[in-house]
């Protein structure tokens, strides 16, 4: 089974900021992030994302406003860690291909193949006020121009074959520019030229992933994604939306679960009403919530997996304390039914997916 | 008074002046080799690395160009890995503002001095050209002449943005449930010719306030933009007159902005070679100019004035009979150089005078025309060298361009860096931990 977590804050839950353990005075310090990625990293986790997105996320003063840019987190932590996977989210519709392609190229470097990128789209009016550049998209046009947008990154990716660097003294050359593409790819949103001017990340390809509630969403995963991370409400749920999306490549998909956990049922009923109280509403999200314990957490993903997922994006209620349910409570019950490693592999995230290095495609085309 | 000199790092760039063909010369796209840098210009106590920016690769004859160093990484990814193996080091970045957004680079800056505990510098660079433009959505829409205009304001709805978080809002009151003491904090609106920005920045105040601004043209516009905002220039005088005057033509805009001399600090791009001896520094010079000037090399420059394909002449022969063509069309794109061969003629004159009376080859007088030496000699010489020119206010301090990736600084620091902290002129140790302190600037 493969499992990650969904970093955002200090929690997923509005008023896990005031549990007696949460730092929210650290959120924007290089500590807390490095504390929490090692934290996922020490529970041998293929990956954590890290959410983001332009906007403020409440209006409320008794909420967690702010945060920083999760691409740089990410870099921020790369030569922290070894093993773990490292997937920030981009916003795609107010960005620019060619700059988020290097970005993602860069950190594939700095983590040694670790590298990922969530795509998401804004369809929010709020969000486009902070560019101006033009009025929010329809849904069907924000996902078309996202297939737009990873088809540009992923073509930058290639634009350097992997032996495009040289360093032939006797003529002068650092590289064999034929091995260097312009990708010419011309749109209905953008055009760009290439090629990339950040050389093939170790990768060849960082992993894309992509979260998705409904059909669209569903085709772009089956479209352009190593990853998608969908919300069943069950696991028939979770079987008809692994049956439902089309695909003629391997596509890992990921039930995303809120959990907040406790050492007793009750205790983690307890924690969640806590929570609950403290915002003043009882919290729900696009994900389904599971309130129990971590045994009770690993049957239920025992069970779910065979519906036909590759594994499982764990969204913490509550930083630290869910995320140590995860990585010292769920994990060890995994390995207990032997479905979960018990020691970290060397290789990249792309290989600890099992889905290997792709060739440039422009290598193909040569040859 | 003596001055305290400043100095930093530029991470080796793609132009000739950085030697890949040398077999110390190693990757310049691993992470190991910008940490190496970096720390070594941490354990000299430097002000900061910087990296500069090019967002295309160039042409030359309609074909990508192939004999320099080329490959960069992301900017920003690359400066806040950094951040997490240096605890004092500045992180400078050349960030573009024709070809970004004013609200996702002032998120990138404060998210990146925030990273780092206050170690972020932008230094602002403005194009124009519709080459670099067609990787971008945007193109290359910018008339040349606006390219200032969108500068300037670009960089003041960044600092609209840094500056509509104070610093003392973040409360995170757990028993009284109270995060944010002002739930208006980041509004801000923005409207003119280039923007319009509405809403509220997700990034409180960092550590600086907003990243330490570099600016580095060199036309009378770019220096009025430089006095105008910025707290740093990286000029190109590195010689004792023209530093002297760059240095006071651009210090005495100052006081039209209400600035002090101080404000402003001078950082010319220098290059070195050392040796036990002068005389082994100068013989080590000459070996590295013919390391960088190739004799493909060598043709290709001279096709930049030329402005023509040379390809068929011989780099050990004389100059070509021809003339330059001259015209608007280059043959040479995404290379600024190439902007400052303004008059090809005469340029071309000189340069066979020159060829003739020194009996100079093309890759011979190429070696002689571009030299970009600032310091070569023993470390002695250096130091005393980059101390008199601080001190004569031809400058504050250099940005040091080594020619070789990653080891091309660890000689200058483990030789000449004690020699300038014997005479007092440079630090021994940080004294604050962030970029401004470290440049002497008040904070914010």
């Amino acid at each position: 089974m493969h499992l990650s977590v969904a970093l955002d804050g200090t929690g997923w839950h509005p008023a896990a900021w005031r549990e007696e353990r949460a730092r929210p005075a650290e959120l924007f310090t290089a500590r807390y992030w490095a504390d929490i990625v090692a934290e996922a990293e020490r529970g041998l986790l293929d990956f954590v994302t890290i959410e983001d997105g332009f906007t403020v996320q409440s209006s409320r003063a008794d909420q967690v406003t702010g945060r920083l840019d999760a691409v740089l987190i990410s870099a921020r932590v790369a030569p922290l860690t070894r093993h773990i996977g490292l997937i920030p989210t981009v916003v795609v519709t107010h960005t620019e291909p060619f700059h988020i392609s290097k970005a993602i190229a860069t950190l594939d470097y700095a983590s040694n193949g670790r590298a990922g990128v969530r795509v998401r789209v804004s369809a929010s009016t709020e969000e486009a006020a902070l560019f101006g550049r033009r009025g929010p998209l329809p849904g069907s046009e924000l996902l078309a121009e996202a297939a737009d947008y990873v088809e540009v990154v992923l073509r930058l990716w290639d634009s350097w074959e992997d032996d495009a660097e040289i360093r032939d003294v006797a003529t002068g050359r650092f590289v064999d520019r034929d091995k260097l593409h312009y990708i010419d790819f011309a749109g209905r949103f953008f055009s760009v030229k290439g090629p990339s001017i950040t050389p093939r990340p170790p990768q060849g390809q960082p992993v894309v992933a992509a979260l998705g509630h409904g059909p669209g969403a569903h085709r772009l995963i089956g479209q352009v994604a190593d990853i998608g991370f969908v919300t069943p409400r069950t696991a028939d749920h979770a079987r008809d939306i692994v049956a439902g999306i089309q695909t003629d490549r391997p596509v890992h998909v990921f039930a995303d679960l809120v959990v907040f956990l406790g050492s007793t049922p009750g205790e983690a009923a307890r924690r969640q009403a806590r929570m609950d109280e403290r915002a003043g509403y009882a919290y729900t999200g696009d994900a389904t919530a599971f309130t129990g314990t971590p045994a009770q957490l690993a049957g239920l993903l025992v069970q779910w997996q065979r519906a036909g997922l590759s594994g499982f994006r764990l969204r913490p209620g509550a930083i630290p304390d869910d995320l140590e349910a995860i990585t010292r409570g769920v994990v060890p019950e995994l390995q207990r039914r032997g479905a979960f490693r018990t020691a970290y592999e060397a290789g990249t995230l792309r290989e600890r997916l099992g889905l290997g290095r792709p060739a440039s495609r422009y290598a193909w085309s040569r040859s | 008074m003596i001055k305290q000199i400043h100095l930093a790092a530029h991470f080796p760039g793609v132009n000739n002046t950085t030697v890949w063909s040398d077999p110390r010369a190693g990757s310049h796209i691993e992470f190991s080799s910008f940490a190496h840098m970096a720390r070594t210009a941490e354990r000299a106590k430097f002000d900061f690395l910087f990296l500069a920016e090019g967002l295309r690769l160039r042409e030359q004859n309609g074909k990508i160009y192939d004999l320099d160093v080329m490959g960069r990484p992301d900017t920003f990814t690359v400066l806040a890995a950094l951040a997490a193996v240096t605890d004092r080091l500045g992180l400078a970045g050349t960030i573009n503002s024709t070809f970004n957004e004013p609200y996702e680079v002032a998120r990138q800056f404060a998210t990146l001095d925030h990273l780092s505990g206050g170690r972020a510098a932008w230094n602002v660079v403005t194009s124009w050209d519709a080459f670099t433009g067609e990787n971008f959505r945007r193109g290359g829409y910018l008339p040349q002449e606006a390219r200032y205009d969108r500068a300037r304001t670009f960089l003041a709805t960044a600092f609209e943005l840094f500056d509509s978080w104070h610093g003392d809002e973040i409360v995170a009151d757990k028993a009284s449930g109270v995060f944010l003491a002002d739930a208006t904090a980041g509004r801000s609106f923005h409207k003119d010719l280039f923007f319009d920005i509405n809403g509220r920045f997700n990034v409180p105040r960092s550590p600086q306030g907003r990243p330490v601004i570099f600016q580095a043209g060199d036309s009378d516009e770019g220096r009025e933009f430089a006095a105008s905002s910025a707290d740093a220039i990286f000029s190109r005088h590195g010689t004792l007159e023209e530093g002297q005057k760059f240095y006071a033509d651009v210090k005495g805009r100052l006081a039209r902005y209400g600035r002090t001399p101080d404000e402003l600090l001078i950082l010319p791009a220098a290059t070195f070679v050392l040796g036990g001896t002068d005389a082994e520094a100068a013989e080590r010079a000459r070996e590295v100019r013919r390391q960088q000037v190739s004799g493909a090399t060598a043709i290709a420059f001279l096709e930049q004035v030329w402005n023509r394909d040379l390809s068929g002449y011989d780099p050990d022969g004389p100059l070509p009979e021809v003339d330059p063509v001259v015209g608007e069309h280059t043959v040479a794109r995404g290379r600024a150089s190439v902007r400052m061969h303004r008059d090809p003629l005469a340029v071309a004159a000189q340069w066979r005078a020159l060829a003739a009376e020194r009996r100079l080859s093309i890759r011979e007088l190429i070696i002689e025309v571009t030299g970009r030496q600032t310091f070569v000699g023993s470390p002695a010489t250096v130091a005393a060298a980059i101390n008199d020119l601080v001190q004569a206010d031809a400058s504050d301090g250099f940005i040091l361009v080594p020619h070789i990736t990653p080891g091309g600084l660890d000689e200058f620091a483990g030789t000449v860096v004690p020699l300038l902290q014997e005479r007092g002129v440079f630090r021994t140790d940080y004294k604050g931990s962030t970029l401004r302190e470290h440049l002497g600037l008040a904070p914010l």
